[in-house]
């Protein structure tokens, strides 16, 4: 009896050493925070990326989804019942300005110079696109029922809608705000990603299991990207969630109802890791040496942390309800 | 030559336009189709829609159907693809015969139907054109009246009591008192609901008849309490087609025991509070053009507008062979999470179903940890092995 709770002992001590030495390698790695918006929550949750806690909330706007780092560093969310874009500033954590965004605000970019945000409006089946500065709205664009993600190239010349309902990228150009063409994709398109020299679009397809890669030159679709999960059938396998890695070599997918974010080599268009991660996996963001990877869980209001190296989930965080969206400020 | 062929360029040029005019209008054909109604309907009646009792349409099929019509444009656009919906009405299986008959000679490559189970036999058989059944739930349209070209978007009254099974079994509430009303369709529902119970092996500890009635000699059938006594019942479960008894159940058993079934916690299609999947904004659609909150028969219709424009997207140049094909083949989005489709084999659009007690959604079938060979949602009505349908290949 002795001898085993010694042993309990041990084995406790070891753990902890590991548990502590784990610690210490990521603190070196990782500095700055991880601000995460949440749809049931009118609040921010801030995580400390060194100790992988959570150190605090912002209040902000009500229904927060899209969140996105602006030129100067700011953080800015769109906030679908507040009809709004919060600019939070990280250096005082409060919120400097509200932006009025049109109805139903989802997602959006903002234009190389910053001075425009490009939105999706949900319930309007429209874009919008918006002045930074003051918040009119400069022009609005009628899209396919149900837009969602919204990508503006590099050179700030075409935009990129995708529509749920009609399972389309629409192909915007922002100098006429026309639709000059609309792709046909898989079924319920949501989030979309460039390849850094732009020539490829990839876009997650929820109900299709898999990603569509279009070629920019083109406006065609020259692949897809199936995913599989063993254990899991093609019906669970919702992918909403992209990035890809600055050098353009993998996209990292957030595979939803799956509960798992795949790793794919981009110029193979192949699967080579699957991670597991927390429910209903939505949307994914690096950090800036692209080290970890923070998966927000809509299901069980929780960021799971990957490290990118070992294709491993070292921890998960919980956060505010339904957890939609990570920027990471280092 | 080179001169003669310069003077004849101006005069080429405008035919040369014209023709690319052409060419881009020649989109194809559109994909026409007929909802076929009843009029007089008593389901429409104000009365009736004013009760607003779970599972009862809220208003005309026509109204969803337009709605999804509308957000297919620009998928339907990006392809050069059309649908054109006509809209007639009957008032007997005759008469809806006779308009099927009549739709699909004026060029109807879809018939669908929000009518009675036999008014829709009559129009399945009077037809060689697919008929998309939006209303009737009845088993046996896909069961041993099943026809090859048959399509059901509304979920069977087995996958319902399927749903409601599984959610019983998934709370351990396994000891089931059930109460069946008069009518002989609350007869057929109540035999859906004992074989649900005995696929899910739950036990009926009683089944007990009851009736409207004011009547005290009668109130061994009428009062909730005489009807609910006993103490072996871990839920009600009551049939009831008409709505009324079932709405005062609740809250008045004799045991503080859950109501089911046709009140208390309902299994359906669609409810206007479903929260997830994109479906609030479904409903909000929905709402602002039919100013109305979207039913579960709102959302069948909802469901055969989109197969229409999955159809002709598919097949954008038809012919009405090809329609058909895409039709029964490509796999729909319903806002539930999950692609739909339609079974094979008796050619029921499988489906999530909601569980409601009318304020919110408490729950989805089939339940979390349910497990099926190739689909779990082929765990809610009558599956392959089954072989209810003879009619299908």
């Amino acid at each position: 009896m002795q001898a085993t709770r010694a042993g309990i002992a041990a084995t406790f001590r070891i753990a902890f050493a590991l548990a502590g030495l784990c610690v210490a390698a990521t603190a070196a790695a990782a500095q700055g925070t991880a601000y995460v918006s949440s749809e049931k929550d009118p609040a921010v949750t801030l995580i400390d990326l060194a100790s992988l806690s959570v150190k605090g909330t912002i209040a902000t706007c009500k229904r927060g989804r899209h969140i996105q780092l602006t030129a100067q560093g700011q953080i800015m969310l769109a906030c679908t019942e507040s009809n709004a874009a919060d600019v939070i500033d990280p250096a005082t954590g409060k919120s400097v300005r509200r932006i009025p965004l049109g109805d139903e605000p989802e997602a959006f970019d903002l234009s190389p110079d910053g001075k425009t945000i490009y939105v999706s409006n949900e319930d309007e089946g429209a874009v919008s696109f918006v002045d930074a500065a003051n918040g009119k709205v400069l022009k609005t664009i009628k899209v396919g029922e149900e837009p969602e993600g919204v990508k503006v190239s590099a050179d700030g010349k075409t935009l990129y809608v995708t529509s749920e309902v009609a399972s389309l990228v629409h192909v915007i150009d922002v100098a006429s705000a026309k639709v000059v063409k609309n792709i046909k994709v898989g079924k319920r398109p949501r989030r979309m990603a460039f390849t850094p020299d732009g020539k490829e679009l990839w876009v997650s397809n929820e109900l299709d299991a898999s990603v569509s890669i279009i070629a920019t030159d083109s406006q065609a679709v020259t692949g897809t990207i199936k995913f599989a999960v063993k254990g899991a059938r093609a019906e669970d396998i919702t992918p909403v969630g992209i990035q890809i890695t600055r050098d353009g070599k993998r996209a990292y997918v957030a595979l939803g109802r799956a509960n798992h974010v795949a790793f794919v080599d981009v110029p193979q268009r192949k699967v080579t890791d699957l991670v597991l991660v927390g429910k209903r996996a939505w949307n994914v963001t690096l950090d800036k040496a692209e080290a970890r990877l923070y998966v927000v869980n809509g299901l069980s209001d929780d960021v799971t942390v990957v490290d990118v190296a070992q294709a491993k989930a070292i921890k998960s965080i919980p956060v505010g309800r339904v957890p939609y969206g990570l920027v990471v400020v280092e | 030559m080179k001169s003669a062929a310069a003077a004849l360029l101006p005069l080429l040029l405008p035919a040369l336009l014209a023709l690319a005019a052409g060419g881009a209008q020649a989109a194809g054909p559109a994909l026409k189709a007929t909802l076929l109604s009843p009029d007089p309907d008593a389901r429409m009646d104000r009365s009736r829609l004013e009760r607003q009792y779970l599972g009862h349409p809220g208003g005309p099929a026509g109204d969803a159907l337009q709605v999804a019509l509308d957000e297919g444009a620009f998928e339907l656009q990006a392809v050069d693809a059309a649908v054109e919906l006509d809209k007639q009405t009957a008032d007997s299986a005759q008469a809806a015969k006779a308009a099927a008959q009549a739709a699909e000679k004026a060029g109807a490559a879809v018939l669908l139907t929000d009518l009675p189970a036999d008014w829709t036999l009559a129009v399945a058989d009077a037809v060689k054109v697919p008929v998309i059944n939006i209303g009737e739930p009845a088993d046996r349209l896909r069961e041993q009246d099943c026809r090859d070209h048959l399509l059901h978007v509304a979920p069977s009254e087995r996958m319902r009591t399927d749903a409601l099974a599984q959610t019983l079994v998934s709370r351990k509430w396994s000891k089931v008192l059930l109460l069946v009303g008069q009518s002989p369709q609350d007869e057929l529902r109540a035999a859906a609901a004992q074989a649900s119970l005995k696929r899910y092996g739950l036990q009926v500890v009683d089944t007990r008849r009851f009736k409207l009635s004011g009547d005290p000699r009668e109130r061994d059938l009428a009062n909730p309490l005489l009807l609910t006594a006993g103490n072996g019942y871990d839920a009600v479960w009551v049939v009831d087609s008409d709505g009324e008894f079932a709405r005062g159940l609740p809250y008045r058993t004799v045991l503080p025991r859950p109501v089911v079934g046709d009140a208390g916690l309902v299994a359906l299609a669609w409810h206007a509070q479903f929260e997830r999947y994109g479906a609030p904004q479904v409903s909000r659609r929905f709402a602002k053009a039919a100013g109305r909150p979207m039913t579960a028969s709102d959302w069948s219709a909802w469901m055969a507008g989109k197969a229409l424009v999955a159809a002709a997207t598919a097949a954008p140049k038809g012919p009405a062979a090809s329609w058909a094909k895409a039709l029964a083949a490509t796999p729909l989005d319903g806002s539930k999470g999950t692609p739909l489709s339609f079974r094979a084999w008796d050619g029921q659009l499988r489906q999530t179903l909601l569980l409601t007690d009318g304020q919110g959604v408490v729950a989805q079938a089939p339940v979390e940890g349910l497990l099926h060979p190739s689909n779990v949602l082929d765990t809610l009505g009558a599956d392959a092995p089954e072989k209810k349908c003879k009619k299908m290949p």
